[in-house]
């Protein structure tokens, strides 16, 4: 084994990492403040990189599909909370997983007969090609602005999320939404807003990997199960938590990939299971919140 | 136990899956099914049955199933293909043998976190599951190409020897291999372990109140399903004369959740029914209206409108549509429960183990020094306590003197910090509360705890199951109203509390004062030695209360009561001794006239007013 190497990989591991971290974060506030579990969240992620690769064809700006990205992500989530999702709030968990994995199965669906099965690709902005020397590493200049890119929007998120009015709504809501109700709050617009931000983290995680990733419609499939081991390893609805799990899920992946490829998912799926037995509730959790 | 049944009820859904699965293969041609298709619809219905136990009786949804479909599929195509193995029966039994154990495993993990925790679990292990198959196992599963070669079944009878081709012969053995699942799964679901998946379905916490392991139960249903999986695995391979690796993909399990709610849920038949909808609907559209990939965006916009609108599926749809036509015709459809009662004697409770138990003479249920610490908040403090058997004591105190949390401990739904509680001289601090029930002591809610889709009779009757068959028992075969000396317990119990009328009532439909009467009477049907009762009294009206009141008293005999009560009146009529909570320490115990006198007690409940 080289050192180079595995540094490399360290590095592969921190960029998937830190996407896994947004796309679980959004995940994460959506299930903490409604209770919902969004099985679409994978689906978004793709919308959003479908969505950026139009706008990026038709403005040939990689900034514009950047936003385009995002904001149309946002304007689903949106959507899909006022039409579907509201009227899910009083029924059975199992009913919220269904609709939305049925939801998911739609998206999907819409952009393949749309776009075709065959994979697209958005290349990064011109300045961000080549590779850049960190004077110990050469590394892919796109890799490091995508850790850049995302530690921004996690910071961005944060600080809506701790420093704001809404965001403080938003963490006592995920307390206890009833008693955030009773104190005279329209809980149902602060839910409406949730959902679409939590969308657009996954969506606008969508558009800065395409360039890394090249798109197909089935991209989020994976994505989504990767959310999932991040969450039940951080903690369901701990923003900390899905961080800290996504920067393990990436780096777990990376490191065992560097070894053998076939082994990364079960070594995933074993540092779940350890996490579900020492500490069932999620490194960062909260006992009995579920 | 969706309907409590009559013995012979199955008979005529039996006779009709019979009928039906002859009629097929004359039936389904004219209208363009393949014999190929259809029995691909039949694995697929099969599959769903061990789905259907899992999540439409057991209430878990698990999006992981293909991890077992595979696993059966491949061992059975393994042992066919490569190991030599020539009997195809004996081979696929042992691919479903492999799924189950697969899943036992499995199940250990995933069962430790219930809901959606259950639901992403399931979907990270599938995928490992694929994973392994696709590499590291790839050379025993052909990785990417999957396993030809997968041969037919050959019976041979002495000199008679019946080769199964493929086409409409394949069917009849596949639709053999289908009504013996159904017949097989009938029998799992009117049994006592499938009335308890319901019941856990229904109300988790409190199937464990009255004395059911749950975990145990799930983890049963969990091999079940995988059991079902991994036969209907095997028969892909059969089937196809292929093993296909794609049968471990996501896609299949969210097939599966698809189809079984695109049929209906909890019916057995439902999943059939979407198979059926599903692989016509894709080879209709993909033909007919050159629909191409669009077939799945149709199902999948079906598949919403269904989960938004019809959550019951086709089936649930068909079964209220004729419900409705039939009241409109006038045709009354009565409840079919458990026979009424011939009149038991109110004092011929079924004698139980447990009540023998109660020879011992110390006190019922003692505390020593137990304490619970919430962070910074004490809500007990080093309470020492103790019940004389028979007695019936009285628990007071003011809002916040921790008589929630105390109760909470002592049938052990909530550990203490620090101290013992001890049963019948036994040291229970450690037990669940399954087991604690099991002893002979369980309480009442304060909030309703029922089984709320279940009827009255239903709900008396899960708390008498744990009470008859234990912790866990895997009785998959018997009836469960056959359970000896079920029923004379269950009407004994229905009698008790007065709802022997409204025993064909589902619990969610009783009045408050029944539905109160009702979580008295789940507790009693556990048969406990000691009862706690939170709160009996709260929410009534007068009337409802001094009928409470009667009914506790005449369920004290031969047993211990206590009883935590904000109306002072019925405290002090029915209490022979009244224990003080003030602050989270014990303030007073005593007689209620010592009590009523004392000094410190008027001071807390008054302020100190009355000490002017």
């Amino acid at each position: 084994m080289n050192w180079a190497n595995l540094l490399a990989q360290m590095f592969n591991g921190l960029v998937l990492g830190a996407l896994l971290a947004l796309i679980s974060a959004g995940l994460t506030i959506i299930y903490g403040t409604l209770g919902v579990l969004n099985l679409a969240h994978g689906a978004m992620f793709m919308l959003g990189g479908y969505a950026g690769y139009v706008a990026y064809a038709y403005t040939q700006s990689f900034l514009v599909a950047l936003i385009a990205g995002a904001v149309f992500v946002l304007l689903v989530g949106l959507a899909m909370e006022r039409s579907i999702i509201r009227f899910f709030y009083q029924r059975p968990a199992e009913d919220q997983i269904l609709v939305t994995f049925g939801l998911a199965i739609c998206f999907v669906e819409i952009v393949r007969y749309a776009f075709g099965s065959l994979s697209k690709t958005v290349p990064p902005p011109p300045w961000a090609m080549g590779i850049t020397s960190l004077g110990f590493l050469f590394y892919p200049t796109y890799r490091l602005l995508v850790v850049g890119i995302v530690i921004a929007a996690l910071l961005a998120l944060y600080l809506l999320l701790y420093r704001t009015r809404i965001g403080m709504i938003v963490r006592a809501g995920i307390e206890d939404s009833g008693m955030v109700d009773a104190l005279g709050i329209n809980v149902y617009r602060v839910f409406m807003l949730v959902f679409g931000i939590g969308a657009m983290a996954a969506g606008f995680a969508g558009i800065v990997n395409a360039p890394v990733v090249s798109l197909t419609p089935d991209v989020g499939e994976s994505i989504l199960v990767q959310s999932f081991v991040v969450v039940v390893i951080g903690g369901v609805g701990s923003f900390p938590g899905a961080v800290l799990g996504g920067l393990i899920a990436g780096e777990i992946i990376s490191i065992t990939s560097m070894l053998n490829p076939a082994y990364a998912y079960v070594m995933l799926f074993a540092v779940m299971t350890l996490v579900l037995v020492v500490r069932p509730q999620g490194l960062l959790g909260i006992q009995g919140r579920e | 136990m969706k309907q409590a049944t009559h013995p012979n009820a199955d008979l005529p859904i039996l006779a009709l899956a019979a009928v039906g699965l002859l009629a097929v293969p004359f039936a389904l041609p004219p209208l363009g099914f393949a014999p190929n298709t259809v029995n691909q619809i039949l694995v697929w219905g099969l599959f769903g049955i061990g789905f259907d136990i899992l999540f439409g009786f057991a209430g878990l949804l698990s999006f992981g199933q293909s991890a077992f479909y595979g696993t059966g599929g491949f061992v059975a195509a393994y042992l066919l293909t490569r190991a030599g193995s020539t009997s195809v029966l004996l081979s696929l039994c042992l691919g479903t043998l492999a799924a189950a154990a697969a899943s036992f495993v499995v199940g250990l993990v995933a069962l430790r976190r219930t809901g959606i925790y259950f639901a992403m679990i399931t979907v990270a292990i599938a995928e490992v599951f694929y994973f392994v198959e696709f590499s590291p196992l790839s050379s025993y599963t052909g990785g990417e190409n999957g396993l030809p070669g997968v041969p037919t079944p050959r019976f041979e009878f002495g000199s008679l020897v019946y080769d199964i081709g493929s086409g409409w012969s394949m069917y009849a053995f596949i639709a053999v291999c289908y009504f013996i699942g159904i017949v097989i799964a009938l029998r799992i679901v009117r049994s006592p372990v499938g009335a308890i998946f319901v019941a856990i379905r229904e109300n988790p916490l409190r199937a464990a109140a009255v004395g059911h392991d749950v975990h145990g139960y799930k983890l049963v249903a969990f091999v079940i399903a995988a059991a079902y999986a991994g036969f209907a695995g095997g028969l892909l391979g059969v089937v196809q004369g292929f093993m296909p690796p794609d049968a471990f993909t996501f896609d299949t399990s969210g097939q599966l959740v698809m189809q079984t709610v695109i049929g209906g849920v909890g019916m057995l038949f439902g999943p059939l029914l979407g198979a059926t909808v599903w692989l016509f609907l894709r080879d209709f559209l993909q033909s007919a209206f050159d629909l191409g990939s669009a077939w799945k965006l149709v199902l999948g916009v079906v598949f919403v409108l269904l989960v938004t609108f019809l959550r019951g599926g086709l089936l649930g749809g068909l079964k209220r549509a004729t419900a409705w036509l039939m009241r409109r015709a006038g045709i009354g459809q009565p409840r079919r429960g458990l026979a009424p009662a011939e009149a038991h004697s109110l004092t011929s409770i079924g004698s139980s183990r447990r009540r023998e138990a109660t020879a011992f003479a110390g006190p019922a249920l003692a505390t020593r020094g137990l304490t619970k610490v919430f962070g910074g908040l004490t809500a007990n403090k080093n309470l020492n306590f103790s019940v004389p058997r028979g007695e019936l004591r009285g628990i007071i105190g003011p809002n916040g003197a921790g008589k929630s949390t105390f109760f909470k401990m002592l049938t052990c739904e909530m550990r203490p910090t620090s101290g013992r509680i001890i049963f019948q001289g036994r040291d229970i601090t450690a037990l669940s509360v399954a087991s604690v029930c099991q002893l002979g002591l369980t309480k009442t809610y304060q909030v309703n705890q029922l089984f709320n889709g279940l009827t009255t009779r239903e709900n008396i009757a899960i708390a008498a199951l744990a009470e008859r068959r234990g912790k866990l028992s895997l009785d998959l075969l018997r009836r469960w109203h056959r359970v000896s000396g079920l029923e004379a317990q269950v009407e004994t119990t229905l009698a008790i509390v007065g709802l022997t009328e409204h025993g064909d009532v589902p619990a969610s439909e009783l009045a408050y004062g029944n539905k109160r009467r009702l979580e008295i009477g789940l507790a009693l049907a556990t048969e406990p030695a000691v009862l706690l009762l939170d709160e009996p009294l709260a929410g009534m009206s007068p009337r409802e209360r001094k009928d409470t009141v009667q009914l506790l008293k005449s369920i004290r005999r031969g047993r211990t009561l206590i009883i935590v009560e904000h109306d002072m009146d019925a405290v002090f009529e029915l209490a022979e001794r009244i224990t003080v909570l003030h602050e989270g320490a014990l303030l007073a115990e005593g007689t209620p006239a010592e009590i009523q006198r004392n000094r410190q007690v008027q001071e807390a409940y008054l302020g100190g007013l009355a000490a002017a």
